[in-house]
């Protein structure tokens, strides 16, 4: 089985596994990151989303074999920067959690737009995080998150 | 408004939950955990002859009914025990489980599972109401198909349409819903050290679950220990699937004695799993000479599918719910619903509510095109009042505030200038319904059936803990049961533990659903808190209990009839929806969203407005969106791709308020919600597309495709 070296949250690791097997996969049952769910395994729903190389993307969609040399940052990486705690405390704030589920891939998506685009309109928002899909919320205090993560962590992105 | 109670905290599980902390059910880790996967019927209808299962490799094993201890039973107990936990004899529907492969290794077990060869002898099924009425080949249930059939009346119907003017008759119909909690479901059940079984599972009624195991498996209730689980999302879907998984699975745990975990993928999530059941509901309107409504003849059937499971009661709620909030005088109402070989119907947010609701502020503004009326004022004229007589011959026992309420929607959305503006036709429209929601069990349900009991203890160190068996799904139960007791209790929001419910730890307070866990439950936990205040001084350990009584004032329920009050106390809402439409793609573009809710008092304002972007945005999905079409049986939406709910740019920003309008028996004040701000926004929805295109809408979800069939039937 091929060798596939990455890193993950900034910590490197090599690992020997089929290379269609899914990076969801990996993160969730071999490095235990279980911050990373699983809504639809088919790239609809953005439970999964996680940065590679700064892209965001469905984790469950990434064939291992494209993940030579990338740098993954997932919710547990991100919960532990300033940028992250932000988002954490503006979801908070903002009544933009209820069951949770996909709450972790839309904090990912936010850092995502925040770091192009420091400081979104509503429709830039919406946008940008409508590739995550909540099925709680309707959404309005999740986009209230994100404009007040923008405004609370101006100069961090 | 009670501001202390009402003004918002944050809630106590956001941070954990948005970081990835929180453990759902597919993240806790089990030693040596197998798993296991569903052989399923690929036949609606058909007789078992035989199940050919491949030689297995070794540590992997196939359990079926055979495998069912002695004493124990092949029926999953629920409100009706007609669901078998292995198909053997006979399957009714496609995906139904004849038996459970369990192994270590997920892709050798989907493998297998499509070696696993299944003979059956083919009959004939039937899907759609009216072949379930037209018993084709032989009955699925009973002799009729009919799994229920009610009849209600008030005042004297039959004298009303002798002396009608007009009659008007319409039909109205909802489709299917999926609920798409984004957790899919998810069960591990384990033989513990001590011989007990233990169920873990995502969902809402931990009750229920071990009920339903220590029956399949023929043990004592107290044998069997369900924890559940931080839960993804549920509106109902995870109300009693969760005892139809659990139980093949603890057949299967019993016997290999390892832990094993049952997670469903979204396609198998929604193919087989039980949806919000579609609904035919006729109308016969009797108007006089001036236009009143002098009576109403309304015939609800709905497709119920391949078990009764709770359809009966869907079925009450449905037709308890079908006359709204007005006060017609004389009404008769019949409710059926039909065994089908679709994949069973159950509980969804609502409960048969919106369905009826639905129907029936459809037809209310059909009725006024059709005599030409003004929508609103035609309604207002049958506007329930305080003592009231409902449709069960009960009472509305509370103030109604809906003249105010429709008098602050007016301000805030524009709706009565709109109206005048927006000419039929012009493809603008604005759209306005109204509803009402019970609160609690249907009928006699919370005293004969489910006899809550909330147990609360003080700790030497003065920290409390709230032993509940009701759950947090997203709903805020964390924070809000929190709250009550706290605010009762003059301590900390942070001194009140409340742990995800445990069977052996926690007393039964009933499931999580039928807007009872504020209501019902609340009252409880602030009753039991202000025992617990009065014995705060002793230096020991203090636990104090309260269990479910009755409210005073109330007319009995009468279960054989139908009869008395259906509900304790509603919550109330008025919903606004201005659209716009494509004259090119009958694309309808939503340009405003306006909601009114009386929910009593607020326990946290931010926790119930999240309830209504929530349920109004999942309400607009049923409404527009979620076609979900079955077809020989099967679903022809199975992804999340085909089957598509609201994203974050399908709707503009919800504009809602609340009014005060505190209830005796609620904690606080407080009454239902999360029901309630479901059942609205289809009805204005449609209505509001019904102006624009100027034709009747008669069913959802309103797709381009079906604006398109009522512009060619209105002016061809």
């Amino acid at each position: 089985m091929p060798t596939v070296k990455f890193s993950v949250n900034g910590t490197s690791h090599s690992i020997d596994t089929d290379p269609l097997r899914r990076l969801l996969d990996v993160l969730r049952e071999d490095l235990k990151l279980t911050g990373v769910k699983e809504g639809c395994g088919e790239g609809e729903c953005g439970a999964c989303s996680v940065l590679k190389d700064g892209v965001l993307v469905n984790s469950c969609m990434i064939p291992m074999g494209t993940c030579e040399g990338s740098e993954i940052i997932t919710p547990e990486g991100l919960r532990e920067t300033d940028q992250g705690k932000t988002i954490i405390d503006a979801y908070g704030e903002s009544g933009a959690v209820q069951c949770g589920f996909c709450t972790p891939g839309m904090m990912m998506a936010t850092e995502a737009l925040l770091r192009k685009n420091p400081s979104p309109s509503e429709d830039e928002a919406r946008e940008a995080l409508s590739g995550n899909l909540c099925r709680c919320t309707g959404y309005d205090m999740i986009i209230d998150g994100v404009l007040k993560a923008a405004e609370r962590g101006k100069g961090l992105w | 408004m009670n501001k202390k109670i009402s003004t918002p905290i944050k809630r106590v599980d956001a941070g954990m939950k948005t970081g990835g902390s929180t453990r759902y059910i597919g993240d806790i880790p089990f030693e040596g955990m197998l798993y296991g996967k569903v052989v399923r019927s690929s036949r609606a209808r058909a007789k078992v002859k035989g199940v050919h299962v491949p030689v297995l490799p070794e540590g992997y094993y196939y359990i079926d009914a055979g495998d069912i201890p002695e004493d124990g039973k092949n029926r999953i107990e629920m409100i009706k025990d007609d669901w078998p936990v292995f198909a053997d004899r006979e399957v009714r529907f496609i995906g139904e489980t004849i038996g459970l492969l369990v192994g270590p290794d997920r892709k050798e077990l989907n493998r297998l599972r499509d070696e696993v060869k299944v003979e059956y002898e083919e009959l004939t099924p039937v899907f759609t109401i009216e072949e379930a009425e037209a018993v084709k080949g032989g009955p699925v249930h009973g002799k009729d198909n009919v799994y229920g059939d009610y009849h209600l009346k008030k005042g004297d119907p039959d004298a009303a349409f002798a002396e009608a003017d007009r009659i008007i008759e319409d039909t109205v119909r909802t489709g299917y819903q999926e609920h798409i909690y984004m957790e899919p479901q998810g069960v591990i059940a384990r033989v513990q050290e001590d011989g007990k079984l233990g169920v873990f599972f995502s969902g809402q009624c931990p009750f229920y679950v071990r009920h339903a195991v220590s029956a399949t498996m023929g043990v004592p209730e107290e044998q069997v220990e369900v924890q559940q689980t931080v839960t993804g999302g549920a509106f109902g879907g995870k109300e009693h699937y969760p005892d139809v998984i659990s139980t093949p699975l603890a057949v299967a745990a019993g016997k290999i004695g390892k832990p094993i975990g049952l997670f469903f993928d979204r396609i198998e999530d929604i193919s087989f799993t039980p949806k919000r059941h579609p609904s035919t509901t006729h109308f016969r309107t009797a108007l006089d000479k001036e236009g009143n409504i002098i009576a109403m003849d309304i015939d609800v059937r709905l497709n119920a599918g391949a078990y009764e499971s709770c359809s009966l009661v869907v079925l009450q709620r449905a037709i308890f719910s079908v006359n709204s909030v007005y006060n017609i005088p004389n009404v008769k109402i019949r409710g059926r619903a039909f065994a089908t070989n679709n994949v069973p119907s159950d509980a969804y947010r609502g409960f048969g509510a919106p369905q009826g609701l639905f129907a029936m502020e459809t037809h209310m503004s059909h009725v006024a095109r059709a005599i030409g009326a003004e929508e609103l004022e035609l309604k207002g004229r049958y506007l329930l009042k305080q003592g009231d007589v409902t449709v069960t011959n009960g009472r509305i026992h509370e103030e109604v505030k809906l003249p105010e309420m429709i008098r602050r929607i007016e301000e805030m959305s524009g709706y009565r200038r709109k109206v005048k503006e927006y000419t039929p036709g012009s493809w603008k429209g604005i759209g306005l319904s109204l509803f009402n929601h019970g609160s609690g069990f249907t009928g006699n349900g919370e005293q004969e059936i489910i006899k809550g009991v909330v147990k609360m203890r003080k700790r030497a160190d003065g920290i409390v803990d709230l032993l509940v068996s009701n759950v947090e799904m997203g709903q805020g139960l964390q924070t809000t049961f929190r709250k009550i007791a706290a605010m009762v209790l003059e301590i900390p929001v942070d001194s009140v533990v409340y742990n995800d419910p445990n069977t052996g730890l926690v007393p039964d307070s009933g499931p999580t659903c039928a807007s009872r866990s504020i209501a019902i439950v609340g009252y409880l936990v602030q009753e039991a808190a202000k025992k617990l205040k009065k014995r705060w001084d002793e230096s020991d350990v203090v636990e104090v209990s309260h269990q479910y009584e009755t409210p005073e004032g109330l007319i009995p329920w009468d279960q054989n009839n139908l009869q008395g009050d259906a509900y304790p106390s509603y919550g109330w809402g008025v919903n606004v929806v201005e659209v716009e439409v494509d004259p090119l793609t009958y694309e309808v573009t939503t340009k405003g969203i306006w909601a009114v809710h009386d929910v009593g008092v607020a326990i946290d304002e931010k926790i119930v407005e999240g309830q209504v972007d929530g349920g109004i945005i999942q309400a607009l999905g049923y409404g527009s969106l979620e076609k979900l079409e079955v077809k020989d049986g099967r679903f022809q939406q199975k992804t999340m791709a085909d089957y598509t709910i609201p994203t974050s740019m399908d709707f503009p920003r919800i504009k809602s308020s609340l009014v005060d309008n505190p209830y005796e028996y609620g904690p606080f004040g407080a009454k239902g919600a999360g029901e309630l701000v479901f059942d609205g926004a289809a009805a204005a929805f449609a209505d509001a597309v019904q102006m624009a295109v100027d034709g009747d809408i008669k069913q959802i979800p309103v797709t381009p495709e079906y604006i398109m069939e009522v512009r060619e039937n209105a002016h061809s």
